[in-house]
Order: C-alpha cells, then structure tokens, then sequence
C-alpha cells in the first residue's frame, strides 16, 4: 500500500489522538489538529492527500468555511467531512462547496479508511488526467 | 355523550320546524273552516227564510183568492137566491171548480141560524149565534177564523163574511178543505226531517205536524219571538236536537207559518266537508312529520360524518406533530451522543490494534480481552444503528428527484430478502401491475422504505408464511402494498407503530425506528403510509405515492 498523507482536525482529543494512532499503525500518513484555523496553518506549509474535518454547527469558525478555505489552498486535496451533527443542509452545503463525501460518527473504521482510500485514487486520478493534460501541451 | 348531543340537536331542528310548519297550518285551516261554516249557515238560513216567505205568500193568495170569489158570489147573489139548495149547490160547484179547496158552503141569517149548507155535514138549521166567529164576522164583515171544532167536532177553519141586503144581514160562511191547505203548507217542507206548519197566535197548531202534534194541541215555540217579516232562529227541540226555524205572519198577524229544519241534517254536508278538511290537513301533518324526521335524520348523519372526518384529521395532525416533536428531540439527543460513541469505537478499535501485536498474544488472557472487545465493539455499533436510524428519521431531506420504475424498485428490494425468506420457509409472492408510470421520486429513499417494510413482514411472520406484495395504480396515486400472514399488531398498538421507538420486537432486535423512518420518508415524498392489521391474520402496510411526471430532460 502506498503511504499518503491525510490531516485530520477534530477539537475531539481522544478522538483526534486514538484515528492519528491507528492510521499510522496502517502505514498511513496521518497528522492531526484540534481546529480548523490551524490546520489551515499547517497546510500553508505542507501538502495533505485527504483531509478529515470534523464539522460543527455552534462556535469558532465555520466547518464549510474552512473546507472551502483548504480548497482555495489545495485545490486537488480531496476532503471528507465527519461529524456527529446529522444537519442534512450542512452536509448539502459541504458537497457543493467541493466535500469528497460526508460522514456521520461514529463511523466504522474499515469504512472510514475505504473513503479515505477512494479519495485518495480520486486525486490520484484527477492529477493523472492534469498531468496527461500538461503533457499534451507540452508536445 | 356525543350521540345525546347530535339527538338533542335532531329534536330540537324537528320540533322547530314541526313548529313552524303546523302554526300556519292549522290556523289557516281553522280560519277557511270558519269562514266557511259561516258562509254555509248564511246560505241556509237564506234558503230557509226564502221558502218561508215563499210559501207564506202562497199561503195569503190561497186565502185571499177563496174570500175574493166567496165576496163575488156573495155580491152577484141575493139572500133569497141562495136560501135555495139547488142555487147553493150550483154557487158551491162554480167556486170549486174555480179555485177549489172547499169542504162545505153555508148561507147564515142575521140570528145565527143556517138557513141553507151545501157539504158533507149534516148542520142544517143549527144556530151559530153563539159561536165566536160569529160575533167577529158581525164586527168585521169578513172573517177568517182560527181552526176550530165548531159542531161537526172536527179540526176545521172558515172564511165568512157578512152582507146587507136591504134591511137584511146574512152571512155566507165557507169551510176550508184542510187536505188542501195542509198540502200547500207542507209544500214549504223540506228534507227528511224538515217540517211546515201553522200556529196561531196562543201557539196552538192550525195544521197537522209531519210527526205528531195534535192540531190545536199547543206548541212548544212562543210565537211572540217572532217579529215582523221573516225571522229565521236556531232553538233546541224537548229532544236537544238544534232545529233552525224560519216564520213569518200571515193573514194579519194571526197565523205565523213556521218552516223547521234539522240544523245537524243540513250541516251534513258541511261536515262532511270538515271531515274531508280534517283529513287533508292530517294526512298533511303526516307528511311534513315525515319529511321533516327524514331530512333532518338525514342532516344530521352528514353533520356526524363531516364531525368525524374533521375529528379524525385532528387526530392525525396531533400525531404528526408529536411526530415531528419526538423526531426533533431525537435529533438532539443523537448529537451528544455521537461523539462519545465515536471514542470508544476507536479507542476500542485501537485496543484491538494493539492486541495484534506479538506481546499481547501471549498474555494469560488475551483470548479474554478479544472477546470483551469485541462485545464492546458489537454494542457500540448497535448504539450506532439506533443513533443513525435516529438522525435518518430527524432527517427532512428533499428527497433527490430521479426517473423511478415502482416495480423496479420493488424488485430490486425483495431480492435482498429472498435468501433469508427462503431458509425461513417464507414464499414472497409479488402482484406488480405492468405498466405502471415512471415517476419522479427517490430511488435510495424509496428502497429503504420497501426494505423497512418488507423486512418487517418477515420479521413479523419469523418462519413458514407468505408475504404478498402488490403494486396498483389508483386515479393518481401509485399504491404499494405489503401484507404478510403473522400474528397482525394488537388494536391498542396500531397508532403507535409509527412513533420513534416504538417495538414489539425483543429487546435488541430492533431498534423502534424503522417504521418512523419509513413514514417521515414516505411523507416527504408527499405520500402517505397506513396500516391494516387484524389480530391472528396478519397485517397490511399500504403506501401512497403521488404520480410525480418526471420533467422532460
């Protein structure tokens, strides 16, 4: 299997501690941050495959904002949002604003690392095919 | 207590209108009787009163034309002339033959004594000196007497006059034929017990009663109640009967010629008219009794039924609100929960993880704390089923819109069943209409809401049994129906199946969401979902889809 790298970002410690654990126990990449503003930070910095954002309704800085802020950084990270707040209209709202596919905790790791492996062949794809492209314009 | 109330209500519109109805009614027909008994009595007193004057004047010209030829003959014929029989005989026939009504004929000289007669009696040479007539024929010159006995001792009455031939008074006295004059009084009668007669004024009778009633016998009726001209009264007879009585004097206030009549025998007719009156207006009461009991019976059943549907749809809005209220408070109660829950799945998940490694498995109890992690995560994830089913039925998702096949979908969903179904001995048998309309829906939603349905079937049924599946297209609506052969669900619990968490099944085997999942889908798809369940045979689950026409693309 090949490594990638994944940021997870949940205010959620034990949570954040425990998923960072095992994914790295699976050769997978994984780091974690305890909130948006400084994942945003970390990603100024460093490139992430997939990213796992933990949404909230109440307080600090929106969920879907932040997804649409690491857009706007990385653009071809793939982002999968994971949360406990069943809010059909924020979940609507992150796929249009670009979300790979919404989640709801607690979620059953093998199917977590499915998702995080699919979006992880999505941005492969998705670079194959800008590459591909590139080429073409080059010749 | 509702009944009382609608049969109160139906008492009261009856008697309203029973009411309303009779009072114009009645009085109209007590007013048209009342009038037309007054105008039926005037008719008769008007006819009685008529014959009365009729017959009186008949009565005075039969009179008047006896004492005219009695004064002609006594004119034409000297005192000498008619002492001779044969003369008075011939002078008799001559009167007779021109008017008539004459019993006897005789010739009376100043002293009283008859000198010659003519008729049946023998009374010649008697002296009628003594006689009242006499004396008022004296005064007067012509008489016509009241009825008498005289000295043939039989009911009679005369006209006499008196002449003066030179130094001689006589009279000539002429006896009436009472068979004639009874016959023209009578002619005045009329009906079977209407009666004609003659009383004078002491009230004694002059003319023979149609039933009994001696001649000269007194008469019940004062003659100084009747006045001038025709007087019509209403008296009771010594029976009780009312007798209606017309009378008029004649021949100068001496005689009152009475016409009686039964009232009740003329009245007949009236109320034979009342009769048919009374009749009409019953059978008319009758009828708006009737009309009345029936359309309001009628209206009040409506009024029942419309009071129903309206309590009913009451009770539905309550229960969806309750719905919604319990889906909103489940919504909530899933948000706290969810976050520990996704702790301990992975804490548990990394524990286990950890027991991969070579130390741990040769732990004294390793096998121990596999299976005990194990059971955490198995009951963490059957928390997760309920908070998920929870958070599916808080969900008011607009359901995504694409081009469905009913019968595909059905399909589909039971083949999902079908291997469980058959190691159960359960046969799902399906009677899908073909050539349903493809309609624009939730495919994912609508799967879910047939596999709800259809595993609840199942569970219900648990083994040997059949579930029949239909699928029928009805005005616009498209019906589903799931009906499956089991125990059915017990009265008291067919209005809760709908509400989050409500189970019959044993504890752990199901959540209580699946059916309240399955109406807030079936609800947002704008259709509707009901149950049909007899205890001992079975239950039928029936949904209703809105035939949507998917747009054309």
């Amino acid at each position: 299997m090949e490594t990638f790298r994944v940021l997870i970002v949940d205010d959620e410690t034990d949570f954040l501690e425990t998923i960072v654990n095992r994914l790295l126990k699976r050769n997978i990449d994984a780091t974690g941050v305890p909130s948006g503003e400084k994942a945003l930070s970390l990603m100024k910095e460093n490139n992430f495959d997939v990213v796992l954002l933990d949404i909230k309704m109440p307080g600090g800085m929106d969920g879907i904002e932040i997804l649409r802020e690491i857009k706007k950084i990385q653009p071809s990270t793939e982002v999968i949002l994971l949360t406990g707040h069943a809010s059909i209209e924020t979940s609507m709202e992150g796929m249009k604003s670009g979300a790979f596919d919404y989640l709801l905790k607690p979620v059953k790791f093998a199917e977590l690392l499915e998702k995080l492996l699919a979006a992880f062949d999505k941005k492969n794809a998705h670079l194959e095919k800008l590459i591909a492209a590139f080429e073409k314009n080059i010749t | 207590m509702k009944r009382q109330i609608y049969a109160n209500l139906q008492r009261k519109i009856i008697f309203i209108t029973l009411l309303v109805s009779f009072i114009p009614l009645i009085s109209l027909s007590v007013i048209i009787y009342y009038q037309f008994t007054q105008v039926f009595r005037n008719k008769i007193e008007e006819q009685i009163e008529y014959r009365a004057r009729v017959q009186s004047n008949a009565i005075e010209l039969f009179l008047k034309e006896r004492t005219a030829i009695l004064l002609a003959m006594a004119d034409t014929y000297t005192f000498d002339y008619l002492a001779e029989k044969n003369k008075l005989e011939r002078i008799f026939q001559i009167m007779n033959h021109r008017v008539g009504g004459f019993i006897d004929l005789g010739l009376i000289d100043s002293t009283g004594r008859q000198i010659a007669y003519v008729g049946p009696y023998n009374l010649i040479s008697l002296n009628y000196y003594s006689q009242p007539w006499f004396r008022e024929v004296e005064s007067k010159g012509v008489y016509i007497s009241d009825v008498f006995l005289g000295y043939r001792q039989v009911p009679h009455f005369i006209i006499a006059l008196q002449r003066q031939e030179n130094n001689r008074r006589w009279i000539l006295r002429a006896t009436i034929d009472s068979d004639v004059f009874e016959s023209l009084v009578r002619a005045a009668q009329v009906g079977k017990t209407g009666d004609a007669f003659i009383i004078n004024k002491e009230g004694s009778y002059q003319t023979l009663l149609r039933f009994g009633g001696e001649i000269l016998s007194k008469s019940h009726l004062d003659p100084t109640l009747f006045g001038e001209g025709t007087t019509v009264l209403e008296k009771a007879d010594k029976d009780g009967k009312k007798i209606l009585y017309a009378a008029r004097w004649l021949k100068k206030n001496s005689w009152l010629l009475v016409i009686s009549q039964d009232a009740s025998e003329e009245m007949t007719k009236l109320f034979k008219t009342k009769r048919i009156e009374i009749v009409i207006v019953a059978l008319g009461c009758l009828m708006i009794i009737l009309t009345t009991y029936f359309t309001t019976h009628l209206t009040i059943r409506r009024l029942e039924t419309a009071d129903r549907e309206v309590n009913e749809l009451n009770a539905q809005l309550v229960h969806s609100d309750k719905l919604a209220a319990l889906g909103k408070m489940a919504a909530g109660v899933a948000h706290e929960i969810n976050n520990p829950l996704a702790v301990i799945a992975e804490k548990t998940g990394w524990m286990e993880d950890l027991l991969t490694e070579e130390d741990f498995q040769k732990s004294q109890h390793f096998a121990e704390y596999k299976k005990s992690l194990g059971k955490i995560e198995e009951h963490v994830e059957r928390a997760r089923k309920v908070i998920h089913g929870m958070l599916g039925f808080a969900r008011r998702m607009e359901p995504h819109l694409e081009d469905v096949d009913i019968n595909e979908v059905l399909t589909q969903t039971m083949s999902f069943l079908e291997s469980y179904a058959r190691t159960n001995n359960i046969v799902i048998e399906k009677e899908l209409e073909t050539d349903l309309p493809i309609i624009a829906s939730d495919r994912a939603q609508l799967q879910q809401v047939f596999l709800n349905l259809l595993t609840n079937a199942v569970d219900a049924i648990g083994k040997d049994g059949n579930v029949h599946l239909t699928s029928r297209r009805i005005d616009s609506e498209i019906a589903i129906s799931v009906r499956d052969n089991g125990p059915g669900i017990p009265k008291e619990y067919q209005s809760r199946v709908f509400e989050p968490f409500f189970t019959t099944k044993q504890s752990g085997k199901g959540t209580g969401l699946g059916l309240s999942v399955t109406y807030t889908l079936v609800s947002s798809m704008g259709g509707t979902i009901d149950l049909d369940s007899e205890e001992g045979k079975g239950t039928t689950f029936t949904v209703r889809l809105p035939v949507v026409v998917p747009e054309k693309k």
